[in-house]
């Protein structure tokens, strides 16, 4: 491990518990060298993630971190940042978490813009719990609740995170890590509420060597940055709003 | 200077005077004049006041905030509190002081949006899964909606556990003319450790060490769970109060608004020379288990427990009176009871 980045991460806690060729692995590389590139503040950044493979990625980060419940990291998240705007907020979750139990919080975080970054680790299935379909396992794939395959249309977490109005959206794969790389410095640098979607990998339950299941992410085409604007972040706008009530006289009922 | 106040302003001046600075929540009947208030004040004074997606996201955002460094709240009632479960666990696991406020209307489900209840108690005490801590309160009154709503936070922050304070739907909107404390905003600085200052924790709902650290040792679990769940059985928190005879024959458990009816039936009872007294569990749970078996033993002879549900607290009653006295419960559902009714009833 490159010495500059082991300050990012916990050390002691090392090696991780995720599968041999797990795409985790890769992602939590990958995010410390983002850190040091960015000179990310250990001390005024926290990390939160939901439950799943996903979720464990924050036991390994030193930073301040917290492991929430089971699609509940965008709310607890949105607490914090709310109470304390001037902290970073980043946002590990997987696509059962972001999409299938925790999809209303995305698509209403989304609206708000609020100052996060969600990075979305997608494998395409319950991995932890052993290899179920999720929101976004294939059509036709079979799965441990898809013995027959699965007959569920997928959903696109990156198209349904630009309708509900996420300022940053951007998809990238593990097999390209270097554009990855860049957009995770983008999207964290990006005022408002961005979005990563990381075509991940599960070699164990997609039974696939770790080779095969990165080699055929070679062809994905559409990576990169899908939508960047801004717009009027909502911490700023409650701010705003709290100096506009103090100027007007309400009628004092309590 | 005496003013005209109804329960759920009780609630948010009490909220504010304890320096609450966050507060999330989904609009619900019968609570939703809480969130109306704070959705003007807070702003106003600084704090955060957000409209969330749904309960669940409510209480994770007040979770959140806690976490770091505000003095959070919501509001909800039944359908809510029953979303709010898991987290309610997950605030109690992670340490996380947390004030929900349950204004009880008739259940289950969607109910009767717009009658009151006590059909919560159980849901508050027990509702989440495994075993946690969680403090529960049940005022009778106005003011006392207000003490006890300023008391929740006390708590939440002594004892690092979320506060359920249970408010049945008629407290929330009847109006009383009471002396209160003014509005006065108290800035809240926290003692206890919070994130974004560079402790550089792990938090986590899995059972973990002094560390932050996940672990699965069977014994460790244990000692971590009885710990947690001991740190609330302590005679401050356990709140009640006796009215009546000192060592009553007929004696009432009571909480929250039916404590009204059965005060009026002691005195009216005594009146008749009859020997009456009343417990008034201003703490739901931890249940004043010791106390309540200590008035028991000196002499009484019938339990009543009026309660507005199928009889929820009526089983801590009975596991405490252990045969040593008759314990008979009192049901009214979706409306008051009358002293009345309730003399009438004890005297079957």
């Amino acid at each position: 491990m490159k010495e500059s980045i082991k300050r990012f991460l916990r050390t002691s806690h090392l090696p991780h518990a995720w599968c041999p060729g797990c795409g985790n692995g890769i992602i939590l590389n990958v995010f410390a060298h983002v850190c040091e590139k960015l000179h990310l503040d250990q001390d005024r950044t926290v990390i939160v993630s939901g439950i799943g493979c996903s979720g464990r990625i924050t036991q390994y980060l030193n930073f301040d971190t917290i492991h929430t419940l089971h699609g509940r990291a965008i709310p607890i998240a949105t607490g914090i940042k709310l109470s304390r705007p001037e902290l970073n907020l980043i946002v590990f979750m997987g696509d059962g978490d972001s999409v299938a139990i925790g999809g209303n919080h995305l698509i209403h975080a989304a609206r708000r813009n609020i100052d996060l970054t969600a990075i979305i680790i997608n494998n395409m299935n319950y991995g932890m719990t052993g290899g179920q379909s999720s929101p976004t396992t294939p059509e036709q794939t079979k799965t441990k609740t898809s013995p027959y395959g699965s007959i569920e249309p997928t959903i696109d977490i990156s198209q349904l995170a630009i309708s509900a109005g996420a300022t940053f959206v951007a998809k990238y794969t593990l097999y390209h890590v270097k554009e990855l790389e860049k957009g995770m410095i983008d999207a964290i640098t990006h005022k408002g509420f961005s979005l990563i979607e990381v075509i991940s990998t599960c070699p164990v339950q997609w039974k696939m060597t770790p080779y095969h299941a990165l080699k055929i992410q070679e062809k994905i085409k559409d990576r990169g940055i899908l939508t960047k604007y801004n717009k009027p972040e909502f911490c700023e706008k409650i701010h705003h709003l709290s100096q506009l009530s103090q100027k007007q006289k309400t009628k004092n009922q309590i | 200077m005496k003013e005209l106040i109804e329960g759920s302003q009780a609630v948010v001046r009490a909220a504010v005077n304890a320096g609450c600075n966050f507060f999330a929540g989904y609009p619900i009947t019968p609570s939703s004049e809480i969130a109306h208030e704070l959705a003007k004040t807070l702003p106003k004074l600084g704090g955060i006041f957000i409209q969330m997606e749904d309960e669940i996201a409510s209480i994770n955002a007040i979770i959140g905030a806690s976490m770091a460094g505000a003095r959070s709240m919501t509001a909800t009632s039944g359908p809510g509190l029953s979303l709010m479960q898991e987290a309610i666990g997950y605030a109690a696991i992670t340490e996380t002081p947390i004030v929900i406020i349950d204004v009880m209307r008739a259940g289950p489900a969607t109910g009767i949006p717009t009658f009151p209840s006590q059909g919560d108690v159980q849901a508050a005490c027990y509702g989440s899964h495994g075993d946690y801590p969680v403090v529960v309160l049940s005022p009778a009154t106005i003011i006392e909606t207000y003490y006890l709503t300023y008391k929740a936070f006390e708590i939440a922050e002594r004892y690092l556990v979320p506060v359920i304070v249970l408010i049945d739907e008629i407290t929330a909107h009847m109006k009383e003319g009471v002396e209160l404390p003014p509005i006065k905003y108290n800035i809240y600085k926290p003692s206890r450790k919070f994130v974004g200052n560079g402790l550089r924790r792990h938090t986590t709902g899995l059972i973990h060490g002094e560390d932050g650290m996940p672990l699965s040792d069977p014994k460790k679990y244990h000692e971590i769970i009885k710990q947690l769940v001991k740190k609330i059985h302590d005679p401050a928190v356990m709140m009640m109060e006796t009215e009546g005879d000192r060592n009553p024959e007929i004696l009432f458990v009571t909480y929250g608004i039916t404590c009204r009816a059965a005060k009026a039936a002691i005195y009216k009872m005594q009146k008749r020379g009859m020997s009456a007294g009343l417990v008034r569990l201003k703490t739901v749970f931890p249940f004043p288990e010791e106390e309540i078996s200590r008035i028991i033993r000196k002499g009484v002879k019938k339990i009543i427990v009026p309660e507005m549900n199928m009889g929820q607290v009526l089983k801590e009653v009975q596991r405490i009176a252990n045969n040593i006295c008759e314990v008979i419960s009192i049901t009214s559902l979706a409306r008051l009871m009358s002293p009345d009714l309730l003399i009438e009833m004890s005297l079957k």
